[in-house]
């Protein structure tokens, strides 16, 4: 009894300091985009903006009204929801042949995903900007699209080849038994199994293309598509030792406002996901 | 290492007497794989050989025609430089020490998420924010928080006096930079972990409980060894990620302070120098090294689990 009671506390206290973890930057940022631009200049410490110098919504509004700053929401959404979605595509279909079937060139798909996924992007910032130059991919959408897809394919044939090999693929053979294809079996009785694993693929992958910055910054020159980290990173100014702290800060709240609502939207599936993935046919 | 566990002991037998079917199965897997092979390569195998061949030449963007074939020229003068062991020490610190810590907070709150039965939606919605942001605004968001100016960094901590710069010298600085690193990645690391988790089998540990093993030996001896895929993938992962530290060095010192990443002395040298021989040069080694870590990764790896699972 004592030492349940000893547990649940235990477990209270966890949540609690997982939740502290997680958010406190959260809200530090969110109370400093509140900062009046004019205390930041003048130093103003403190987690919560001191007496009367909280700014209101300006902040807010005048990162709003830079035309700069909307236009690189908009690529960074459209951007890395396109890329999200053909990634999964590519890699579902690869990871189901790994974990699934016997063919010549496995090892070579398992060693090339490794090799991309260790693959130091800066390395190939160089080359990539003279090639995309050359076939006028340089600061497009697709320009940026290509090299998030191939730079999140490891992980996602990673993790969903992980998933897949926790499927109950008796019922996959049940099917082939009862005159189905592969493709048939593939297609009718793992899709439906494996869903929430390719919901919990596709939030790491969105994460990583929303995340990007090296390439943001190097195979971009304009707001025709450079992405939210990029743009952010620009706002800089001269000195890089004093920031515009509490216009970046405004600015970095709206860019995480798509992720939240994601998060949102996905962590139901993410939580079918791992709590499914635990359930062993 | 996914390879031996993959195939069903009957699936040997039935590719043996029906060849038809295994001729079937291995071009349904290859056609599946195709696409992700070519989208991998377009992006990878062009750009890096080019890397290799201009890593030969003396060759700035600056001044084109000045271009000469000098060899290995650019990796000699990059390894006996100083600098650059300087900064690849600097990286495997930042390597060592954030994955480090990682893997142990990871590891607390992937089994807090595992075991816990209230507030399950809010736990997993708040362990997705820091990974799901932007490492660049983790990087301001710790940067504005270590400001003596502006952060409340400097008032929380209590032998820290009020306008102690973190970013004057090395030391605080390398830790700034951890702390948002280790900050903004160990959701990454607890997710993988949990997944890991949710794979070791709740019978096997009730079965040790029984057996009347310690929570200490059911956590050494079951749990761990039992996930240990997970706890590979997760390390080998983050290690080489953050071997390749950049967006958090970029925002916070700009490189300043000898805050350096290999990754970033890299960019700095073809981007922002325009040395696209010496630079190349250094992608190359900086590919090289990464190679190594990851090697290092495996073979520790499995000397480890070898033991443990003698142990169990």
């Amino acid at each position: 009894m004592n030492n349940r009671t000893l547990n649940r506390v235990g477990m209270v206290v966890g949540c609690l300091l997982i939740m502290v973890w997680c958010l406190l930057p959260v809200a530090w940022i969110i109370s400093l985009s509140f900062k009046s631009e004019a205390s930041i200049t003048n130093g103003n410490p403190g987690f919560l903006p001191s007496e009367g110098t909280s700014a209101g919504w300006a902040n807010y509004q005048a990162v709003w009204d830079n035309e700069q700053f909307r236009r690189a929401i908009f690529n960074s959404i459209g951007i890395s929801l396109i890329a999200t979605l053909l990634s999964i595509v590519v890699a579902t279909l690869a990871a189901y042949a790994i974990a699934r079937l016997e063919f010549r060139g496995k090892k070579l798909v398992l060693s090339l995903s490794l090799a991309i996924a260790m693959f130091p992007v800066v390395s190939l910032v160089g080359p990539l900007f003279d090639m995309w130059r050359a076939i006028g991919l340089y600061d497009t959408w697709p320009g940026l699209i290509i090299p998030y897809m191939s730079f999140t394919l490891p992980l996602a044939i990673w993790t969903l080849s992980a998933f897949f090999r926790e499927i109950p693929w008796e019922m996959e053979q049940a099917a082939q038994v009862d005159g189905a294809t592969s493709w048939q079996a593939f297609r009718k009785v793992i899709v439906p199994l494996a869903a929430p694993g390719v919901f919990t693929a596709a939030i790491l992958t969105f994460f990583f293309a929303w995340n990007d910055f090296v390439f943001g910054i190097s195979l971009t020159s304009t707001e025709n598509a450079r992405p939210i980290p990029a743009s952010l990173s620009f706002f800089v100014g001269a000195d890089p030792f004093n920031r515009p702290a509490s216009l970046l800060a405004a600015g970095a709240v709206i860019a995480t406002i798509p992720i939240i609502v994601i998060v949102l939207i996905f962590q139901r599936k993410i939580v079918a996901g791992l709590t499914s993935g635990a359930v062993k046919g | 290492m996914s390879t031996v566990t993959a195939p069903a002991p009957g699936k040997r037998k039935e590719k043996a007497v029906a060849s038809d079917r295994a001729r079937a199965e291995t071009r349904l897997g290859q056609k599946l794989v195709a696409p992700a092979i070519v989208l991998m390569l377009i992006v990878t195998a062009f750009p890096m050989l080019r890397a290799i061949y201009l890593s030969t030449f003396d060759y700035a963007l600056t001044a084109p025609d000045d271009r000469e074939f000098i060899g290995v020229g650019n990796y000699l003068t990059a390894l006996t430089d100083p600098l650059f062991w300087k900064t690849t020490g600097i990286t495997v610190l930042y390597m060592v020490v954030t994955v480090a810590i990682e893997l142990v907070i990871g590891f607390i709150f992937a089994m807090v998420m595992h075991r816990v039965i209230f507030a399950r939606g809010v736990i997993r919605t708040s362990i997705l924010i820091p990974y799901g942001i932007i490492t660049v605004v983790s990087g301001f968001a710790w940067q504005f928080a270590f400001s003596f100016q502006n952060g409340f960094v400097n008032s929380w901590l209590p032998f820290i006096g009020d306008d102690f710069n973190w970013f004057g010298e090395q030391t605080p600085a390398v830790i700034a930079i951890m702390v948002s690193e280790i900050w903004k990645t160990t959701p990454f690391m607890s997710l993988l972990l949990l997944a890991g988790l949710a794979q070791v089998s709740e019978d096997m540990i009730e079965a040790a409980k029984v057996d009347g093993a310690t929570w200490m030996q059911r956590l050494t001896r079951v749990i761990l060894p039992n996930m240990r895929a997970a706890i590979m993938v997760a390390v080998l992962f983050r290690a080489l990620d953050a071997y390749r530290i950049f967006d958090n060095i970029f925002v916070m010192t700009a490189g300043a302070v000898n805050t350096e990443s290999i990754s970033f002395l890299t960019y700095r040298q073809t981007i922002e120098q325009f040395q696209l021989g010496m630079g190349s040069a250094l992608s190359v080694l900086l590919f090289l090294s990464v190679l190594l870590v990851a090697w290092l990764i495996v073979k520790i790896f499995r000397v480890d689990l070898a033991q443990a699972r003698q142990e169990a």
